[in-house]
C-alpha cells in the first residue's frame, strides 16, 4: 500500500529530496538537471456579517524537475513524493526531453554565476502562527466590526479575513548550487458594502499584510480604512467624454509600473514583442522617472520586502537592478535564456514555479518617489480625474495600447469631489510615460510593486 | 452502492480506489470524523490531475512539460459555516486528521452520515478511453507545427509565431454525508496560436485558440491548426493597420461566438447564488423584473457534449443542467450549489465548482450563452450609423456590487453608414450589468458558441467556461478608446 512510502517521505528533509532528484536525473542521463522542491501551510478565516464563514487550514508538498540532454530540456512537476512517484518524476522528463528539439539558447547558468546572498534576509517569522485560532478569528471579526461601526451607510459586507501562511523553498541544481530559504506571511483583509438613499451600492477593500504579525496594522485600522473608501464611491456618476489630467492613486499606479516592467522582461524584448525593444539606452519616460527592481531589498522595519529572496529562480543571487533613470531605459530584466538570446548578462530576475521553464520575475519593482505631497499633485490639476481603481486587461505591450475602465472622484479646482464610475480611460503607454508630469513623494510597499501618486496628462475619458 | 457495474462511473471510482487504496468504510469513517463535532453536512472531494503541454517556438519544439497532482479536500458546513481542510497526502491518518480540522467549524453533539452511497446518475458528454488520453505525443506535436507552418506561411510580415498544446486528465471522486456520491473523468485539452506581426516600426499581436473536453479528432474545421494560425496571424496583420478606438457612448454590433463573454460579465457572474444570498449583487431580489430587452434569453448549460465548460457532474457531484437566467427579459434564476440552494430553499443547479482540492467551491458559470433571435446579421449592420463592430475580444471583469463590467476588443472595426469600414486599435468596452442588455434592440439568428478559450476567475479561483451568442446590437454602450 502507498501509505508507508507517503509517511517516509514527509519525514526526508525537502533539500535531500531535491538533491536526490537531480541526482536520479544525472543517473538516468541528463546531461544537467534541475529540481525545487516547495512546501508550505496556510490557514485562513474569513468572517461575514460577525459570524465565521470559512475557515481553512492546511498544508502541502510538491517537487519539480528540470532536464537537459545537451540542447534539448523538459520539466515534469508532482505532489506525489514517494519513491515510485519520484522515479516517475525522473522518467517523465527524460522521455519528453527526447521529444523536444535542440535550442541552443537553453541551458542553466554558468557554474560561476551562482550564489545566494549570505545574510538573513528576514523573511521568515515563526510569529505569522502566534496567535490562538479563536484570536485569529477575532482580528477578522474585529476588523470587519469597524468598518460597519464606520458610517450608518455601510450595512452589509463582503466579509472580513485573517490569513497566515508559511513557506519553503529548494533550488538544487547539477552545477553545484543548493538554495533554500522560509518565508512566512500574515495578512488581514476587510470588503465593506455601502448602500446611500438612491438605493445604488458600492463596494471597496482595504488590507494589511506583512511577513510578521507586529508590522500588520491593527485589524480596526484596516477596518476604518476600508469603511472611508466604500463610502467615498457613494453618489458616483459618469461624466462626459473628454481629455483632463489624470492623478493616479499609488494602489493603481503601481499597475503602470508593473506594465512597464512586463514591457522591459526579456521575453517580450528578444521577440520584439514590446514598445520597449531596442529602446535600451533612449528616452522612454519624463525626466524624473527611475524605475528600480530590487530582489534584495529590505524594508525601513527591516525585514525582507515581499519580493525579496536570498536568489532567483536559477540560483543567481539577488541584486539591484535600475531599470529606468530619469527617463532613460537602462536595463531590460532578464533570466539566463533570454539574456543569451540578447548577448547580454542576466540581471537575476529568474522567476520559477514547479513546472515549466524559468519566466521573469519582478523582486520589489519600484517608481522612485518624489518631492510633491499628493495633496500638492492635486492642487495643481483645475479639473480632472483622481483614479482609485481600475478593471479589465486592456493593456497591450506590443503596440502600448492602453484602454482600462476606472472608477475616481472628480478633482475640481484641485479638491477631491464626487465619486465618477462607469467610465473608462485610455491612451498610449509610450506616450503616457513621457507625460508623466508629477511624481508623489507618497512611496510605501504594500506588496512587491509599489509607486507612489503620479499624475498623467492628455488621456482621454470616455463616458457619458 | 447502487450503480450498474457496467456504468463508466465504475471505472472513475475504481481508479482512486486501487490507486489511492480507498475503500467505501474509509470514506464512511473520514465523513463521519468529519461530523463528529456536529455539522450538517460533510463531503470529501478526491481529485487526481494530469497535465500535459507542448510548445514550438521559432519553429523548434523547445518546451515539453508534465505535472501531476492528487488531494483531498474535506469540508463540514454548520448554518453558513464552511470548515475546510485538504491534505496531498491520501494515506488513511493524513485523510482522518484533515477531517477533524475541517469538524473544528462547529461545535455540538456528534452527526452520523447517513449509512451507504447513492451514485448520482451521470450524463457521459465526454467520453474517454479507458486509461484517459492516449499518450501520442507526435500526434500532438504535429498539431503545433502544423500550426507554426500555416501562421509563417500566411504573411510575410509574420515575425514570431509560437504554438501551444495543452492537455489535462481530472479524475474526481465526491462523497458527502448524505449519501450522495460521484465520480468523474474530466479530460480537457487545448491548442494556442500567438503571433507577432512588424511593418516598419509597428508591431502588433494576434492570439486565436480552441479545444473542448474531446479528443484530437476535434482539432479540424474550424478549430484545425491551419485556421487557428491564420485567425492569429490575420489578427496581428489587421491591426498593423488600425486607426484608433472612438471614445464615447455609440451604437455597437457585436458579432457572433466569443463575444459572449459580454453576457457571463454583464449578467453572469452577478446572478450567482452566492453573491445574491449576501445581497452583494446588483442582482439581489431583482428575480421576476426585467434586466433586458425582451429579445434577450440567456442561459447556462453545463450539459453540452466535449465543450469546455461541460461537466458530467459538479465539483459538489451534482448532476450539471440547462438553467434559464434570463427569459425574454426577465430575471428568471439563479446559479446555485449545495450550500446557498439549501440556506435560499431555491433549487440547486449543479453549479458547485472548485479550482482544485485546495479550494472550497462555489456557484460558478459552466456554458453560457444567448438563444438566436430572426435577425438577418447583415441587416443589424446595416442598422447602425455610426458605431462600433466587435468580433474579437480579450478579458473581462465586472464590479457585482454596483453592476459595472468591462471586457476589452481586440479585433473591431468602425462602422459608418451601416458599412463596416477601418479596424480599430485595442479597446476597452464599459457598462452597466442590469442595465446594458435593455438596450439590445436586435438579435441575429447565427447564434455561435465560442471555440473553447475561457477561464473564468472568482476569489481567486480558475475555471474553465464557455460562452455564445449570436450577432447582436446594443443601441448604447460606451467604447473606450482615444478618437473622436
Amino acid at each position: 500500500m502507498p501509505e508507508v512510502d507517503q509517511q517516509q517521505a514527509l519525514e526526508t528533509e525537502l533539500e535531500e529530496l531535491a538533491a536526490d532528484v537531480v541526482a536520479q536525473a544525472m543517473k538516468a542521463g541528463a546531461s544537467d538537471a534541475e529540481a525545487v522542491a516547495q512546501e508550505g501551510d496556510e490557514f485562513s478565516v474569513n468572517v461575514r456579517m460577525g459570524e465565521v464563514e470559512t475557515l481553512t487550514e492546511s498544508g502541502s508538498r510538491a517537487l519539480g524537475l528540470r532536464v537537459f540532454l545537451g540542447k534539448r530540456s523538459a520539466s515534469t512537476s508532482t505532489s506525489d513524493l514517494t519513491p515510485g512517484g519520484i522515479r516517475q518524476l525522473v522518467e517523465g522528463a527524460m522521455a519528453l526531453a527526447r521529444i523536444t528539439e535542440e535550442d541552443p539558447f537553453t541551458g542553466l547558468p554558468e557554474s560561476d554565476e551562482f550564489g545566494a546572498l549570505p545574510q538573513d534576509l528576514h523573511l521568515y517569522f515563526e510569529d505569522v502562527y502566534s496567535l490562538p485560532g479563536p484570536e485569529r478569528i477575532e482580528w477578522a471579526r474585529r476588523a470587519e466590526a469597524a468598518a460597519l461601526a464606520a458610517d450608518p451607510r455601510i450595512t452589509n459586507s463582503n466579509g472580513a479575513g485573517f490569513d497566515a501562511a508559511t513557506g519553503r523553498k529548494v533550488l538544487v541544481n547539477s552545477r553545484g548550487f543548493a538554495g533554500s530559504y522560509r518565508t512566512s506571511y500574515a495578512g488581514i483583509s476587510v470588503s465593506p458594502l455601502a448602500v446611500d438613499a438612491t438605493g445604488q451600492m458600492q463596494r471597496d477593500a482595504w488590507w494589511s499584510s506583512a511577513r510578521r504579525m507586529a508590522d500588520l496594522d491593527s485589524p480596526e485600522s484596516v477596518g476604518q480604512e476600508a469603511a472611508r473608501r466604500t463610502v467615498r464611491r457613494l453618489g458616483a456618476r459618469r461624466v462626459p467624454t473628454q481629455q483632463v489630467p489624470l492623478v493616479f492613486a499609488p494602489e493603481v499606479a503601481r499597475s503602470l509600473i508593473g506594465a512597464i516592467f512586463e514591457a522591459a522582461s526579456g521575453d517580450a524584448i528578444w521577440r520584439g514583442a514590446s514598445f520597449l525593444a531596442g529602446k535600451l539606452g533612449e528616452s522612454i519616460a519624463a525626466s524624473g522617472v527611475t524605475i528600480i527592481d530590487d530582489n534584495a531589498m529590505l524594508l525601513p522595519s527591516g525585514v525582507g520586502g515581499f519580493g525579496t529572496s536570498p536568489f532567483d529562480g536559477e540560483g543567481l543571487p539577488s541584486r539591484r537592478t535600475v531599470v529606468v533613470e530619469d527617463g532613460i531605459l537602462q536595463s531590460y530584466l532578464l533570466n539566463t535564456y533570454t539574456a543569451r538570446k540578447l548577448g547580454m548578462k542576466s540581471t537575476h530576475n529568474a522567476s520559477r514555479g514547479l513546472a515549466g521553464t524559468p519566466g521573469i520575475g519582478c523582486g520589489n519593482l519600484y517608481l522612485l518617489p518624489g518631492t510633491l505631497a499628493p495633496e500638492q499633485i492635486l492642487g495643481g490639476v483645475p479639473a480632472g480625474l483622481y483614479v482609485t481603481s481600475l478593471m479589465g486587461f486592456g493593456t497591450n505591450i506590443v503596440t502600448g495600447d492602453y484602454s482600462r475602465g476606472a472608477t475616481g472622484l472628480w478633482i475640481d479646482n484641485g479638491q477631491l469631489t464626487r465619486a465618477v464610475e462607469e467610465i473608462t480611460i485610455a491612451g498610449n503607454l509610450k506616450e503616457m510615460l513621457r507625460n508623466i508630469s508629477a511624481i508623489g513623494n507618497d512611496l510605501e510597499f504594500r506588496g512587491s510593486v509599489a509607486s507612489p501618486t503620479i499624475r498623467i496628462d492628455g488621456m482621454t475619458i470616455a463616458g457619458a | 452502492m447502487t450503480n450498474p457495474a457496467a456504468s463508466p462511473a465504475t471505472s472513475h471510482r475504481r481508479y482512486f480506489f486501487e490507486k489511492f487504496g480507498l475503500t467505501e468504510r474509509l470514506l464512511e469513517r473520514c465523513l463521519g470524523e468529519a461530523l463528529s463535532a456536529g455539522g450538517d453536512f460533510a463531503d470529501l472531494y478526491f481529485e487526481s490531475v494530469t497535465a500535459t503541454s507542448l510548445g514550438v517556438d521559432e519553429q523548434i519544439v523547445k518546451s515539453a512539460s508534465q505535472g501531476t497532482s492528487a488531494g483531498c479536500g474535506i469540508r463540514v458546513l454548520s448554518g453558513e459555516r464552511t470548515g475546510y481542510a485538504y491534505t496531498d497526502n491520501l494515506s488513511p491518518e493524513r485523510l482522518l486528521h484533515a477531517a477533524r480540522t475541517a469538524a473544528l467549524i462547529a461545535s455540538g453533539p456528534a452527526r452520523q452520515p447517513v449509512q451507504g452511497f447513492v451514485e448520482t446518475p451521470a450524463a457521459n458528454l465526454y467520453p474517454v478511453p479507458l486509461g484517459g488520453f492516449d499518450l501520442d505525443l507526435a500526434a500532438r506535436l504535429e498539431l503545433i507545427l502544423r500550426a507554426d507552418r500555416a501562421a509563417r506561411a500566411f504573411d510575410p510580415r509574420v515575425v514570431q509565431v509560437r504554438a501551444g498544446y495543452s492537455e489535462e486528465l481530472r479524475r474526481i471522486l465526491i462523497a458527502a454525508s448524505d449519501g450522495a456520491f460521484a465520480s468523474d473523468t474530466q479530460p480537457l485539452c487545448r491548442l494556442n496560436v500567438f503571433v507577432i506581426a512588424k511593418d516598419g516600426e509597428v508591431s502588433t499581436k494576434g492570439s486565436a485558440g480552441g479545444g473542448g473536453r474531446a479528443g484530437l479528432e476535434q482539432f479540424s474545421g474550424s478549430k484545425s491548426p491551419e485556421h487557428l494560425a491564420h485567425e492569429a496571424a490575420r489578427g496581428a496583420i489587421l491591426q498593423l493597420g488600425a486607426v484608433p478606438a472612438p471614445a464615447g457612448e455609440m451604437e455597437v454590433v457585436l458579432g457572433p461566438g466569443w463575444p459572449g463573454i459580454l453576457l457571463h460579465e454583464a449578467v453572469g457572474h452577478g446572478l450567482e447564488a452566492d453573491f445574491n444570498r449576501k445581497k452583494t449583487s446588483a442582482f439581489a431580489g431583482l428575480i421576476g423584473q426585467p434586466v433586458a430587452s425582451p429579445k434577450v434569453t440567456v442561459v447556462d448549460n453545463g450539459t453540452m457534449a466535449g465543450r469546455r465548460g461541460s461537466l458530467n457532474v459538479d465539483d459538489e457531484g451534482s448532476a450539471t443542467q440547462e438553467t434559464v437566467l434570463i427569459e425574454g427579459g426577465v430575471l428568471k434564476g439563479y446559479l446555485s450549489d449545495k450550500l446557498s440552494a439549501r440556506l435560499m430553499g431555491m433549487p440547486n443547479t449543479g453549479s458547485g465548482r472548485r479550482e482544485s482540492y485546495q479550494a472550497i467551491p462555489m456557484p460558478r458559470m459552466t456554458n453560457t450563452y444567448m438563444l438566436a433571435g430572426d435577425d438577418e446579421p447583415e441587416d443589424i449592420v446595416r442598422s447602425v450609423k455610426r458605431g462600433l463592430y466587435a468580433v474579437n475580444f480579450g478579458g473581462g471583469q465586472v464590479d457585482i456590487t454596483n453592476g459595472k463590467f468591462v471586457f476589452s476588443a481586440s479585433e473591431a472595426y468602425l462602422i459608418e453608414d451601416g458599412k463596416i469600414t477601418a479596424p480599430v486599435r485595442d479597446a476597452t468596452l464599459i457598462g452597466n450589468g442590469p442595465e446594458a442588455l435593455k438596450y439590445v434592440s436586435m438579435v441575429g439568428h447565427d447564434l455561435k458558441l465560442d471555440e473553447g478559450i475561457g477561464t473564468c476567475g472568482k476569489n481567486g479561483q480558475s475555471v474553465p467556461v464557455g460562452v455564445g451568442m449570436p450577432t447582436i446590437k446594443l443601441d448604447k454602450m460606451t467604447v473606450g478608446g482615444t478618437g473622436r
